[in-house]
Protein backbone atom coordinates (compact mmCIF):
# COMPACT_ATOMS: atom_id res chain seq x y z
CA UNK A 1 0.00 0.00 0.00
CA UNK A 2 1.37 3.00 -0.92
CA UNK A 3 1.46 6.07 1.63
CA UNK A 4 -0.94 8.63 0.72
CA UNK A 5 1.37 12.11 -0.03
CA UNK A 6 1.19 15.09 2.21
CA UNK A 7 -1.32 18.12 1.28
CA UNK A 8 0.48 20.96 0.69
CA UNK A 9 0.61 23.90 -1.84
CA UNK A 10 3.68 22.32 -4.02
CA UNK A 11 1.68 19.51 -4.02
CA UNK A 12 -1.12 21.10 -5.28
CA UNK A 13 0.97 23.01 -8.03
CA UNK A 14 2.47 19.91 -9.20
CA UNK A 15 -1.39 18.46 -9.77
CA UNK A 16 -2.43 21.58 -11.36
CA UNK A 17 0.46 21.35 -13.56
CA UNK A 18 0.44 17.33 -14.45
CA UNK A 19 -3.10 16.47 -14.21
CA UNK A 20 -2.32 13.82 -12.35
CA UNK A 21 -5.35 12.50 -9.76
CA UNK A 22 -5.79 12.85 -6.22
CA UNK A 23 -5.29 9.84 -4.15
CA UNK A 24 -8.61 8.68 -2.21
CA UNK A 25 -7.95 10.16 1.34
CA UNK A 26 -8.23 6.77 2.81
CA UNK A 27 -7.90 3.40 2.07
CA UNK A 28 -11.43 1.09 1.73
CA UNK A 29 -9.84 -2.13 3.36
CA UNK A 30 -11.44 -5.31 3.84
CA UNK A 31 -11.70 -6.40 7.94
CA UNK A 32 -8.83 -8.37 9.25
CA UNK A 33 -9.88 -11.27 11.41
CA UNK A 34 -8.73 -9.18 14.82
CA UNK A 35 -7.21 -6.04 15.61
CA UNK A 36 -5.65 -4.88 18.99
CA UNK A 37 -8.64 -2.35 19.61
CA UNK A 38 -12.07 -1.70 17.65
CA UNK A 39 -13.51 1.46 17.57
CA UNK A 40 -17.78 0.92 17.18
CA UNK A 41 -18.93 4.22 15.01
CA UNK A 42 -17.09 6.31 12.68
CA UNK A 43 -18.30 9.72 13.49
CA UNK A 44 -15.57 12.61 15.10
CA UNK A 45 -15.73 10.68 17.89
CA UNK A 46 -14.87 7.50 17.14
CA UNK A 47 -12.21 8.88 14.03
CA UNK A 48 -10.46 10.90 16.52
CA UNK A 49 -10.34 7.91 19.02
CA UNK A 50 -8.63 6.48 16.49
CA UNK A 51 -6.16 8.51 15.74
CA UNK A 52 -4.88 9.38 19.03
CA UNK A 53 -4.48 5.72 19.76
CA UNK A 54 -2.18 5.81 16.85
CA UNK A 55 -0.13 8.68 16.98
CA UNK A 56 -0.04 9.09 21.26
CA UNK A 57 0.08 5.76 22.14
CA UNK A 58 1.43 3.74 19.54
CA UNK A 59 -1.80 1.48 19.06
CA UNK A 60 -2.07 1.34 15.32
CA UNK A 61 -3.65 -1.96 15.08
CA UNK A 62 -7.02 -0.05 15.56
CA UNK A 63 -10.52 -0.66 13.07
CA UNK A 64 -13.20 1.87 13.17
CA UNK A 65 -16.48 0.04 11.73
CA UNK A 66 -19.18 2.67 10.84
CA UNK A 67 -22.51 1.42 9.93
CA UNK A 68 -22.74 3.86 6.60
CA UNK A 69 -20.12 5.75 5.39
CA UNK A 70 -18.25 8.72 7.18
CA UNK A 71 -20.10 11.17 7.90
CA UNK A 72 -23.85 10.47 7.75
CA UNK A 73 -23.79 10.82 12.17
CA UNK A 74 -24.20 13.34 13.47
CA UNK A 75 -20.71 14.95 12.70
CA UNK A 76 -21.86 15.94 9.16
CA UNK A 77 -25.19 17.02 10.84
CA UNK A 78 -24.34 19.70 13.40
CA UNK A 79 -24.13 23.63 13.14
CA UNK A 80 -20.67 23.49 13.88
CA UNK A 81 -20.20 25.64 16.93
CA UNK A 82 -16.94 25.49 19.00
CA UNK A 83 -16.61 27.23 22.51
CA UNK A 84 -15.25 26.65 25.89
CA UNK A 85 -17.43 29.01 28.45
CA UNK A 86 -18.77 26.48 30.54
CA UNK A 87 -18.88 26.71 34.28
CA UNK A 88 -18.94 23.68 36.10
CA UNK A 89 -15.25 22.11 37.47
CA UNK A 90 -14.31 19.32 34.91
CA UNK A 91 -16.45 20.92 31.83
CA UNK A 92 -14.56 24.57 32.01
CA UNK A 93 -10.93 21.85 31.54
CA UNK A 94 -12.31 19.74 29.39
CA UNK A 95 -13.63 21.59 26.76
CA UNK A 96 -11.05 24.04 27.15
CA UNK A 97 -8.58 21.34 26.43
CA UNK A 98 -11.26 20.50 23.44
CA UNK A 99 -10.71 24.29 21.94
CA UNK A 100 -6.98 24.08 22.47
CA UNK A 101 -6.66 20.86 20.36
CA UNK A 102 -8.84 22.66 17.42
CA UNK A 103 -6.74 25.72 17.37
CA UNK A 104 -3.61 23.30 16.22
CA UNK A 105 -5.90 20.65 14.19
CA UNK A 106 -5.28 21.57 11.24
CA UNK A 107 -1.99 21.56 11.08
CA UNK A 108 -1.92 17.94 13.57
CA UNK A 109 -3.89 16.60 10.77
CA UNK A 110 -2.16 18.56 7.37
CA UNK A 111 -6.19 19.09 6.74
CA UNK A 112 -7.60 22.28 6.74
CA UNK A 113 -10.88 21.98 9.07
CA UNK A 114 -11.29 25.66 8.51
CA UNK A 115 -11.29 26.61 12.56
CA UNK A 116 -13.06 30.04 12.28
CA UNK A 117 -12.93 31.44 16.11
CA UNK A 118 -14.78 34.67 14.53
CA UNK A 119 -16.43 34.75 18.46
CA UNK A 120 -19.59 33.75 20.48
CA UNK A 121 -21.85 35.88 22.68
CA UNK A 122 -24.15 34.63 25.17
CA UNK A 123 -26.93 36.99 25.67
CA UNK A 124 -29.06 37.93 29.13
CA UNK A 125 -32.23 39.22 29.53
CA UNK A 126 -32.24 40.21 32.88
CA UNK A 127 -30.21 41.51 35.64
CA UNK A 128 -30.16 38.05 37.29
CA UNK A 129 -28.96 36.60 33.74
CA UNK A 130 -26.19 39.15 33.52
CA UNK A 131 -25.13 38.19 37.17
CA UNK A 132 -24.56 34.19 36.22
CA UNK A 133 -22.89 35.06 33.00
CA UNK A 134 -20.17 37.45 35.02
CA UNK A 135 -19.86 34.62 37.27
CA UNK A 136 -18.82 31.97 34.31
CA UNK A 137 -16.53 34.35 32.85
CA UNK A 138 -14.96 34.61 36.04
CA UNK A 139 -14.90 30.96 36.40
CA UNK A 140 -13.15 30.95 33.03
CA UNK A 141 -10.38 34.22 33.63
CA UNK A 142 -9.54 32.39 36.45
CA UNK A 143 -8.98 29.20 34.16
CA UNK A 144 -6.62 30.86 31.75
CA UNK A 145 -10.03 31.31 29.14
CA UNK A 146 -10.48 34.26 27.66
CA UNK A 147 -13.88 35.59 28.38
CA UNK A 148 -15.41 39.09 28.06
CA UNK A 149 -18.56 40.56 29.76
CA UNK A 150 -20.54 43.10 27.58
CA UNK A 151 -23.13 45.68 28.71
CA UNK A 152 -26.35 46.81 27.10
CA UNK A 153 -24.29 50.00 25.45
CA UNK A 154 -21.41 47.45 24.45
CA UNK A 155 -23.85 44.81 22.54
CA UNK A 156 -25.61 47.54 20.88
CA UNK A 157 -22.56 48.85 19.44
CA UNK A 158 -20.94 45.34 18.90
CA UNK A 159 -24.61 43.83 16.97
CA UNK A 160 -26.62 46.62 15.97
CA UNK A 161 -29.20 44.73 14.00
CA UNK A 162 -30.55 42.88 17.28
CA UNK A 163 -33.42 44.19 18.40
CA UNK A 164 -32.58 46.53 21.21
CA UNK A 165 -35.57 48.05 22.07
CA UNK A 166 -36.47 48.47 25.66
CA UNK A 167 -39.59 47.16 25.18
CA UNK A 168 -39.13 43.52 23.43
CA UNK A 169 -40.31 40.69 25.10
CA UNK A 170 -36.84 40.01 26.18
CA UNK A 171 -34.58 42.92 26.24
CA UNK A 172 -31.20 42.25 25.70
CA UNK A 173 -29.50 43.79 29.32
CA UNK A 174 -25.34 42.52 27.82
CA UNK A 175 -24.02 39.25 27.36
CA UNK A 176 -20.76 37.05 27.92
CA UNK A 177 -18.40 37.01 25.15
CA UNK A 178 -15.53 34.22 24.07
CA UNK A 179 -13.51 35.26 20.93
CA UNK A 180 -11.70 32.05 20.41
CA UNK A 181 -15.26 30.52 20.02
CA UNK A 182 -16.54 30.01 16.42
CA UNK A 183 -17.08 27.30 13.97
CA UNK A 184 -15.41 24.52 12.37
CA UNK A 185 -16.35 22.70 9.07
CA UNK A 186 -17.93 19.46 10.39
CA UNK A 187 -17.37 17.17 7.38
CA UNK A 188 -13.24 18.20 7.11
CA UNK A 189 -13.62 16.81 11.35
CA UNK A 190 -14.66 13.88 9.71
CA UNK A 191 -12.13 13.37 6.91
CA UNK A 192 -9.17 14.73 8.28
CA UNK A 193 -9.36 12.79 11.13
CA UNK A 194 -9.85 9.83 9.26
CA UNK A 195 -6.86 10.31 6.74
CA UNK A 196 -4.81 10.95 9.31
CA UNK A 197 -5.27 7.48 11.04
CA UNK A 198 -5.31 5.99 8.28
CA UNK A 199 -2.02 7.07 7.51
CA UNK A 200 -0.77 5.56 10.45
CA UNK A 201 -1.96 2.43 10.19
CA UNK A 202 -6.17 1.94 11.02
CA UNK A 203 -8.43 0.37 9.18
CA UNK A 204 -11.57 2.63 8.60
CA UNK A 205 -14.56 0.30 7.40
CA UNK A 206 -17.53 1.65 5.98
CA UNK A 207 -20.44 -0.44 5.57
CA UNK A 208 -19.83 -2.40 8.82
CA UNK A 209 -22.73 -2.14 11.20
CA UNK A 210 -21.97 -4.02 14.42
CA UNK A 211 -24.99 -6.27 15.16
CA UNK A 212 -23.94 -7.97 18.00
CA UNK A 213 -20.54 -8.33 20.38
CA UNK A 214 -18.12 -11.40 21.93
CA UNK A 215 -18.11 -11.88 25.34
CA UNK A 216 -16.21 -14.40 27.43
CA UNK A 217 -17.39 -13.89 30.77
CA UNK A 218 -17.27 -10.74 31.75
CA UNK A 219 -14.98 -9.55 28.86
CA UNK A 220 -15.45 -8.55 25.46
CA UNK A 221 -13.40 -10.06 22.85
CA UNK A 222 -14.68 -8.68 19.04
CA UNK A 223 -17.76 -7.53 17.35
CA UNK A 224 -20.64 -9.48 15.58
CA UNK A 225 -21.08 -7.50 12.40
CA UNK A 226 -22.51 -7.32 8.88
CA UNK A 227 -19.04 -7.91 7.25
CA UNK A 228 -18.56 -11.18 9.57
CA UNK A 229 -17.29 -11.77 13.08
CA UNK A 230 -13.90 -9.45 14.36
CA UNK A 231 -11.94 -10.00 17.32
CA UNK A 232 -10.71 -7.31 19.65
CA UNK A 233 -7.84 -7.17 22.16
CA UNK A 234 -10.47 -3.86 23.25
CA UNK A 235 -13.52 -2.38 22.20
CA UNK A 236 -15.00 1.04 22.65
CA UNK A 237 -18.88 1.89 21.67
CA UNK A 238 -18.83 5.48 20.45
CA UNK A 239 -22.27 5.38 18.44
CA UNK A 240 -23.77 9.03 19.22
CA UNK A 241 -27.47 9.06 19.26
CA UNK A 242 -27.38 4.92 19.09
CA UNK A 243 -25.77 3.87 22.51
CA UNK A 244 -28.62 2.64 24.20
CA UNK A 245 -29.32 0.54 21.05
CA UNK A 246 -26.03 -0.86 20.77
CA UNK A 247 -25.45 -1.26 24.62
CA UNK A 248 -28.60 -3.21 24.69
CA UNK A 249 -26.65 -6.21 22.40
CA UNK A 250 -24.73 -6.93 25.86
CA UNK A 251 -27.95 -6.51 27.96
CA UNK A 252 -26.80 -3.18 29.51
CA UNK A 253 -29.47 -0.37 29.93
CA UNK A 254 -27.80 3.53 30.57
CA UNK A 255 -29.54 6.14 31.66
CA UNK A 256 -30.60 7.75 27.70
CA UNK A 257 -33.23 8.52 25.90
CA UNK A 258 -32.52 8.85 22.24
CA UNK A 259 -34.10 12.26 20.67
CA UNK A 260 -33.83 14.38 17.51
CA UNK A 261 -32.35 17.80 17.19
CA UNK A 262 -33.03 19.45 14.05
CA UNK A 263 -30.68 22.04 12.20
CA UNK A 264 -31.83 25.19 9.60
CA UNK A 265 -30.37 27.37 7.38
CA UNK A 266 -31.99 30.13 5.32
CA UNK A 267 -31.04 31.27 1.74
CA UNK A 268 -27.95 32.78 1.49
CA UNK A 269 -27.21 36.60 2.18
CA UNK A 270 -24.00 38.80 1.62
CA UNK A 271 -22.04 38.39 4.77
CA UNK A 272 -24.05 40.00 7.83
CA UNK A 273 -23.36 38.06 10.92
CA UNK A 274 -19.86 37.70 11.88
CA UNK A 275 -20.00 35.75 15.44
CA UNK A 276 -22.27 33.34 17.02
CA UNK A 277 -25.18 34.53 19.07
CA UNK A 278 -26.86 32.55 21.30
CA UNK A 279 -30.39 33.69 22.89
CA UNK A 280 -30.45 33.74 26.46
CA UNK A 281 -34.35 33.56 26.43
CA UNK A 282 -34.82 30.13 24.68
CA UNK A 283 -32.68 27.44 23.15
CA UNK A 284 -31.50 28.86 20.05
CA UNK A 285 -28.27 29.89 18.65
CA UNK A 286 -27.38 31.21 14.85
CA UNK A 287 -24.19 32.13 12.86
CA UNK A 288 -23.70 32.76 9.50
CA UNK A 289 -22.11 30.01 7.15
CA UNK A 290 -19.25 30.87 4.70
CA UNK A 291 -21.56 30.10 1.98
CA UNK A 292 -24.17 33.00 3.48
CA UNK A 293 -26.74 30.91 4.86
CA UNK A 294 -27.88 31.92 8.37
CA UNK A 295 -27.16 28.19 10.12
CA UNK A 296 -29.61 28.00 13.23
CA UNK A 297 -30.91 25.22 16.03
CA UNK A 298 -32.91 25.55 18.92
CA UNK A 299 -34.51 22.52 21.73
CA UNK A 300 -34.81 18.92 20.79
CA UNK A 301 -38.41 17.93 19.51
CA UNK A 302 -39.32 16.46 22.77
CA UNK A 303 -39.96 12.99 22.71
CA UNK A 304 -37.88 9.54 21.94
CA UNK A 305 -37.39 8.65 18.47
CA UNK A 306 -34.51 7.28 16.05
CA UNK A 307 -36.20 8.76 12.86
CA UNK A 308 -34.37 11.43 11.66
CA UNK A 309 -37.39 13.52 10.13
CA UNK A 310 -37.98 16.67 12.67
CA UNK A 311 -41.27 17.90 13.34
CA UNK A 312 -42.52 21.20 11.84
CA UNK A 313 -43.54 22.99 14.97
CA UNK A 314 -39.65 23.18 15.81
CA UNK A 315 -39.16 24.90 12.74
CA UNK A 316 -41.82 27.70 13.88
CA UNK A 317 -40.18 28.28 17.26
CA UNK A 318 -36.63 28.71 15.62
CA UNK A 319 -37.96 31.58 12.85
CA UNK A 320 -39.38 33.04 16.14
CA UNK A 321 -36.49 33.16 18.19
CA UNK A 322 -34.76 34.32 14.96
CA UNK A 323 -37.23 37.15 14.26
CA UNK A 324 -37.10 38.19 18.10
CA UNK A 325 -33.55 38.01 17.69
CA UNK A 326 -32.71 39.58 14.82
CA UNK A 327 -35.88 41.68 12.96
CA UNK A 328 -34.28 41.99 9.89
CA UNK A 329 -34.25 37.79 9.56
CA UNK A 330 -38.22 38.23 8.87
CA UNK A 331 -37.89 37.86 5.47
CA UNK A 332 -35.85 35.28 4.67
CA UNK A 333 -36.52 31.88 3.15
CA UNK A 334 -35.23 28.96 4.93
CA UNK A 335 -34.00 26.78 2.63
CA UNK A 336 -33.18 23.18 4.33
CA UNK A 337 -33.60 21.53 7.82
CA UNK A 338 -32.63 18.28 8.68
CA UNK A 339 -32.31 16.33 11.81
CA UNK A 340 -29.79 14.00 14.04
CA UNK A 341 -30.22 11.12 16.48
CA UNK A 342 -28.44 12.34 19.85
CA UNK A 343 -28.70 10.69 23.35
CA UNK A 344 -29.98 13.05 25.89
CA UNK A 345 -29.11 12.30 29.54
CA UNK A 346 -30.13 13.13 33.02
CA UNK A 347 -28.29 15.34 33.85
CA UNK A 348 -27.14 16.83 30.13
CA UNK A 349 -23.54 15.35 30.72
CA UNK A 350 -21.61 12.56 28.31
CA UNK A 351 -20.67 9.37 29.96
CA UNK A 352 -16.99 8.20 29.04
CA UNK A 353 -14.87 5.64 29.97
CA UNK A 354 -14.66 1.78 31.27
CA UNK A 355 -17.96 0.24 31.50
CA UNK A 356 -18.89 -3.42 33.83
CA UNK A 357 -17.29 -4.89 30.96
CA UNK A 358 -14.13 -5.71 30.98
CA UNK A 359 -12.27 -4.22 27.64
CA UNK A 360 -15.34 -2.74 26.89
CA UNK A 361 -15.07 1.53 27.30
CA UNK A 362 -18.05 3.90 26.43
CA UNK A 363 -18.55 7.49 25.13
CA UNK A 364 -21.95 8.11 24.86
CA UNK A 365 -24.73 10.92 26.14
CA UNK A 366 -23.47 14.01 24.38
CA UNK A 367 -26.79 15.60 24.32
CA UNK A 368 -26.17 18.76 22.38
CA UNK A 369 -22.67 20.15 22.51
CA UNK A 370 -20.85 16.61 21.33
CA UNK A 371 -18.78 18.46 17.79
CA UNK A 372 -16.90 20.73 19.70
CA UNK A 373 -15.98 18.07 22.53
CA UNK A 374 -14.64 16.13 19.47
CA UNK A 375 -10.66 16.56 19.94
CA UNK A 376 -10.58 16.04 23.48
CA UNK A 377 -12.86 13.08 23.91
CA UNK A 378 -10.60 11.21 20.78
CA UNK A 379 -8.19 12.19 23.16
CA UNK A 380 -9.55 11.18 26.95
CA UNK A 381 -10.68 8.07 25.35
CA UNK A 382 -7.55 7.23 23.46
CA UNK A 383 -5.99 7.34 27.17
CA UNK A 384 -8.36 5.47 28.90
CA UNK A 385 -8.60 2.42 26.36
CA UNK A 386 -4.69 1.99 26.19
CA UNK A 387 -4.02 2.79 29.95
CA UNK A 388 -7.30 0.98 30.65
CA UNK A 389 -7.57 3.80 33.43
CA UNK A 390 -9.93 7.05 33.12
CA UNK A 391 -8.07 10.01 31.51
CA UNK A 392 -7.92 12.88 34.39
CA UNK A 393 -9.87 15.62 32.25
CA UNK A 394 -13.31 12.63 32.36
CA UNK A 395 -12.95 11.21 35.69
CA UNK A 396 -16.60 13.38 36.57
CA UNK A 397 -18.46 11.63 33.44
CA UNK A 398 -18.40 8.04 34.79
CA UNK A 399 -20.86 5.66 33.30
CA UNK A 400 -22.84 5.25 37.37
CA UNK A 401 -22.45 8.34 38.60
CA UNK A 402 -26.15 8.85 38.86
CA UNK A 403 -26.23 5.68 41.18
CA UNK A 404 -23.62 8.05 43.57
CA UNK A 405 -25.72 11.11 43.11
CA UNK A 406 -23.14 12.63 41.74
CA UNK A 407 -25.11 14.65 38.35
CA UNK A 408 -23.02 17.17 36.49
CA UNK A 409 -25.45 19.15 35.45
CA UNK A 410 -23.87 22.44 33.58
CA UNK A 411 -26.48 24.94 33.71
CA UNK A 412 -27.44 24.45 37.91
CA UNK A 413 -31.29 23.77 37.34
CA UNK A 414 -31.38 20.03 38.02
CA UNK A 415 -31.82 16.52 36.51
CA UNK A 416 -34.24 16.06 33.67
CA UNK A 417 -34.39 19.59 32.07
CA UNK A 418 -34.49 18.11 28.63
CA UNK A 419 -38.25 16.68 29.55
CA UNK A 420 -39.56 20.57 30.77
CA UNK B 1 -46.72 16.37 12.01
CA UNK B 2 -47.04 13.63 14.40
CA UNK B 3 -50.24 12.71 15.18
CA UNK B 4 -51.93 11.23 18.32
CA UNK B 5 -55.03 9.37 18.87
CA UNK B 6 -56.53 10.79 22.09
CA UNK B 7 -59.61 7.96 23.23
CA UNK B 8 -61.60 10.61 24.26
CA UNK B 9 -61.13 14.06 21.38
CA UNK B 10 -60.00 11.38 18.15
CA UNK B 11 -56.39 12.18 16.31
CA UNK B 12 -55.16 15.47 16.72
CA UNK B 13 -51.53 16.94 16.70
CA UNK B 14 -48.51 16.01 18.84
CA UNK B 15 -48.59 19.29 20.06
CA UNK B 16 -51.60 19.33 22.04
CA UNK B 17 -50.13 16.77 23.72
CA UNK B 18 -47.03 16.29 27.08
CA UNK B 19 -44.73 13.79 26.42
CA UNK B 20 -44.04 11.25 29.25
CA UNK B 21 -42.11 8.48 28.82
CA UNK B 22 -41.74 5.17 28.77
CA UNK B 23 -44.94 3.51 30.04
CA UNK B 24 -43.93 -0.32 30.74
CA UNK B 25 -41.65 1.23 33.76
CA UNK B 26 -42.57 -0.27 37.37
CA UNK B 27 -42.21 1.81 40.21
CA UNK B 28 -40.58 -0.19 42.59
CA UNK B 29 -42.98 -1.06 45.71
CA UNK B 30 -43.05 1.86 47.96
CA UNK B 31 -40.52 1.72 51.10
CA UNK B 32 -37.94 -0.41 48.55
CA UNK B 33 -34.60 0.41 50.42
CA UNK B 34 -32.54 -0.86 47.44
CA UNK B 35 -30.72 1.93 46.36
CA UNK B 36 -29.96 -0.17 42.89
CA UNK B 37 -33.91 -0.81 42.65
CA UNK B 38 -34.92 3.01 42.73
CA UNK B 39 -31.57 3.98 40.47
CA UNK B 40 -32.97 1.67 37.83
CA UNK B 41 -36.52 2.94 37.90
CA UNK B 42 -35.36 6.56 37.57
CA UNK B 43 -32.48 6.87 35.78
CA UNK B 44 -32.19 3.25 33.03
CA UNK B 45 -34.22 3.40 29.77
CA UNK B 46 -34.94 0.60 27.84
CA UNK B 47 -34.82 3.43 25.08
CA UNK B 48 -35.37 0.59 22.18
CA UNK B 49 -34.92 1.00 18.09
CA UNK B 50 -38.92 0.36 17.53
CA UNK B 51 -42.04 -0.77 19.41
CA UNK B 52 -42.45 1.66 22.26
CA UNK B 53 -45.63 2.36 24.97
CA UNK B 54 -45.16 5.42 26.35
CA UNK B 55 -47.42 8.51 28.38
CA UNK B 56 -48.76 11.47 27.18
CA UNK B 57 -51.17 13.97 28.74
CA UNK B 58 -53.65 15.79 26.02
CA UNK B 59 -52.79 18.69 28.39
CA UNK B 60 -54.76 21.19 25.43
CA UNK B 61 -57.80 18.46 25.09
CA UNK B 62 -59.31 16.59 28.01
CA UNK B 63 -56.79 16.40 29.97
CA UNK B 64 -56.58 12.70 30.26
CA UNK B 65 -53.18 10.88 30.80
CA UNK B 66 -53.28 7.91 27.88
CA UNK B 67 -50.62 5.41 26.67
CA UNK B 68 -49.89 5.45 23.47
CA UNK B 69 -48.19 2.53 20.92
CA UNK B 70 -45.36 3.67 18.50
CA UNK B 71 -42.84 2.79 16.59
CA UNK B 72 -39.68 5.03 17.82
CA UNK B 73 -38.07 3.57 14.51
CA UNK B 74 -40.94 4.96 12.30
CA UNK B 75 -42.72 7.31 14.21
CA UNK B 76 -45.89 5.01 13.35
CA UNK B 77 -48.35 5.40 15.55
CA UNK B 78 -50.42 2.30 16.88
CA UNK B 79 -53.05 1.74 19.61
CA UNK B 80 -53.73 3.94 22.43
CA UNK B 81 -55.87 4.06 25.61
CA UNK B 82 -56.55 6.11 28.50
CA UNK B 83 -53.58 4.89 31.37
CA UNK B 84 -55.59 4.50 34.16
CA UNK B 85 -57.41 1.81 32.58
CA UNK B 86 -54.02 0.43 32.54
CA UNK B 87 -54.79 -1.84 29.73
CA UNK B 88 -55.94 -1.54 25.65
CA UNK B 89 -59.68 -1.60 25.16
C1 LIG C 1 -28.73 19.15 14.45
C2 LIG C 1 -27.55 19.02 15.37
C3 LIG C 1 -26.79 20.15 15.69
C4 LIG C 1 -25.69 20.05 16.53
N1 LIG C 1 -24.94 21.18 16.76
C5 LIG C 1 -23.84 21.09 17.53
C6 LIG C 1 -23.00 22.23 17.71
O1 LIG C 1 -23.23 23.30 17.14
N2 LIG C 1 -21.93 22.12 18.52
C7 LIG C 1 -21.63 20.96 19.16
O2 LIG C 1 -20.66 20.92 19.91
N3 LIG C 1 -22.38 19.84 18.99
C8 LIG C 1 -23.48 19.88 18.18
N4 LIG C 1 -24.26 18.75 17.99
C9 LIG C 1 -23.87 17.50 18.65
C10 LIG C 1 -22.79 16.74 17.88
O3 LIG C 1 -23.06 16.76 16.50
C11 LIG C 1 -22.72 15.30 18.36
O4 LIG C 1 -22.72 15.24 19.77
C12 LIG C 1 -21.44 14.61 17.88
O5 LIG C 1 -21.28 14.75 16.50
C13 LIG C 1 -21.51 13.13 18.26
O6 LIG C 1 -20.30 12.45 18.05
P1 LIG C 1 -19.92 11.76 16.63
O7 LIG C 1 -19.41 12.82 15.73
O8 LIG C 1 -19.00 10.66 16.92
O9 LIG C 1 -21.35 11.22 16.17
P2 LIG C 1 -21.80 10.56 14.78
O10 LIG C 1 -21.21 11.28 13.62
O11 LIG C 1 -23.28 10.42 14.83
O12 LIG C 1 -21.09 9.15 14.85
C14 LIG C 1 -21.67 7.96 15.36
C15 LIG C 1 -21.58 6.93 14.26
O13 LIG C 1 -21.92 5.64 14.78
C16 LIG C 1 -22.48 4.92 13.71
N5 LIG C 1 -23.19 3.75 14.22
C17 LIG C 1 -24.37 3.70 14.91
N6 LIG C 1 -24.70 2.42 15.18
C18 LIG C 1 -23.71 1.64 14.67
C19 LIG C 1 -23.48 0.24 14.63
N7 LIG C 1 -24.34 -0.64 15.19
N8 LIG C 1 -22.36 -0.22 14.02
C20 LIG C 1 -21.47 0.64 13.45
N9 LIG C 1 -21.64 1.99 13.45
C21 LIG C 1 -22.75 2.48 14.06
C22 LIG C 1 -23.40 5.93 13.03
O14 LIG C 1 -23.70 5.54 11.70
C23 LIG C 1 -22.56 7.20 13.11
O15 LIG C 1 -21.84 7.46 11.93
C24 LIG C 1 -25.36 18.81 17.13
C25 LIG C 1 -26.13 17.68 16.84
C26 LIG C 1 -27.20 17.77 15.95
C27 LIG C 1 -28.00 16.54 15.64
ZN1 LIG D 1 -58.20 14.17 24.75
Amino acid sequence: MKLLSRYSGLALARRALTDSRWQRAWRSPDPKPSYDVIIVGGGGHGLATAYYLASRHGIRNVAVLERGYLGSGNVGRNTTLVRSNYLMPGNTQFFEHSLQLWEGLSHELNFNVMLSQRGQIVLAHGPGQLDVLARKGNTMRLNGIDAELMEREDVMRFLPFLDHSEHCRFPIYGGLFQQRAGTVRHDAVAWGYARAADRLGVDIIENCEVTGFLRDGDRVTGVETSRGTIHAGRTAISVAGHSSHVAAMLGMRLPIESHILQAFVTEPIKPFLDCVVSFGAELFYISQSDKGGMVFGGHIDGFNTYTQRGQFPRAQTVAECAVALIPAMSRLRLLRHWGGIQDMTPDGSPFIGRTPFRDLYINAGWCYQGFKATPATGWCLAHTIAHDAEHPLIRHLALDRHMAGNGHDEYGLGLWTYRQ
Amino acid sequence: MLRIPCPHCGERDYTEFRYAGDATKRRPVHGTEDVRAWYEHVFLFTNPKGPHREYWQHVQGCRQWLVLERDTATNTVGRSWLARTGAPS
